[in-house]
């Protein structure tokens, strides 16, 4: 019971969150919607038993990244989104693309009733630990693989945002 | 007891959300947080089946996702600098040329 309270609450901030990022004209409103998002996104992580998803979540997405475009946006100066010809162009296609799209999920959710697995609270309480093994041992190529990544992509963020001599 | 197709449906609301905020708006930075957003709604739909199956490999596909978004973030905010600093503006319709 707690269980789905929890769930209804932190899915409707989530949907409400995601629908203020797209009704907003100002950016700095959109990102603190979507901090809005991570972070019941965080908390239905919990519900669904990934403790370490749920923390890096919030350290990573919420506490990073969206520090990282907040600053950006502050940095430009970025004012209140013009209305230009593109984006009329935009909505005629954009409203049947969207359509579609929802119809397209809707029907492999409807098509896929046969899951009836029940998420039970507490039932997946896998420790840190059992990430910890497997990520520095099965999956330790692909974890070395994402530090390159990383250095490459800081080296590209330097070169890209230098200033030209 | 909440059935996992609940976790999935939300999954998909959020990524459609995305992906009209990703054709919609204007805005090059809200562009790029609608990328984000959709990022999340996988995010979610891993972590779901990480409970349903009981395997933690779900888990540890979030991480990795994560790391990329870290670094696209942080490249695409620098394309983002370099773009205003020569176009003087961050509407995509004006930024109509494929170069700086």
């Amino acid at each position: 019971m707690i269980h789905q309270i929890l769930f209804f609450i932190f899915a409707a901030i989530c949907v409400a969150g995601a629908l203020n990022l797209l009704l907003q004209k100002h950016p700095i409103n959109s990102a603190l919607s979507l901090i809005v998002v991570m972070g019941s996104l965080a908390l239905l992580y919990l519900l669904l038993g990934a403790q370490f998803v749920a923390a890096i979540q919030i350290i990573v997405y919420a506490g990073a990244i969206m520090v990282l475009f907040v600053f950006v946006i502050m940095l430009l100066n970025a004012g209140v989104e013009e209305d230009t010809h593109g984006s009329r162009i935009a909505v005629y296609f954009g409203v049947p693309a969207v359509a579609g799209l929802v119809g397209m999920v809707l029907y492999v959710l409807l098509q896929s009733s046969h899951i009836d697995y029940q998420v039970q609270l507490g039932a997946f309480a896998k420790p840190t630990k059992d990430v910890a093994m497997l990520l520095f041992r099965d999956f330790l190529l692909p974890f070395e693989v994402t530090s390159v990544l990383v250095l490459i992509a800081i080296m590209g963020a330097v070169v890209l945002a230098r200033r030209e001599p | 007891m909440v059935p996992v197709t609940y976790y999935l449906v939300l999954s998909a609301i959020l990524f459609t959300i995305g992906v009209a905020a990703f054709i919609f708006k204007r805005n090059i930075i809200t562009i790029f947080m609608s990328i984000e957003l959709m990022l999340n709604a996988v995010n979610l739909s891993f972590v779901a089946f990480a409970n349903m199956y009981q395997n933690l490999n779900g888990q540890i596909f979030v991480f990795f996702v994560m790391v990329v978004a870290a670094a696209e973030a942080a490249v695409g905010l620098a394309i983002i600098i370099s773009v205003f600093r020569t176009r003087e503006t961050l509407n995509v319709d004006r930024v109509n040329l494929l170069k700086l």
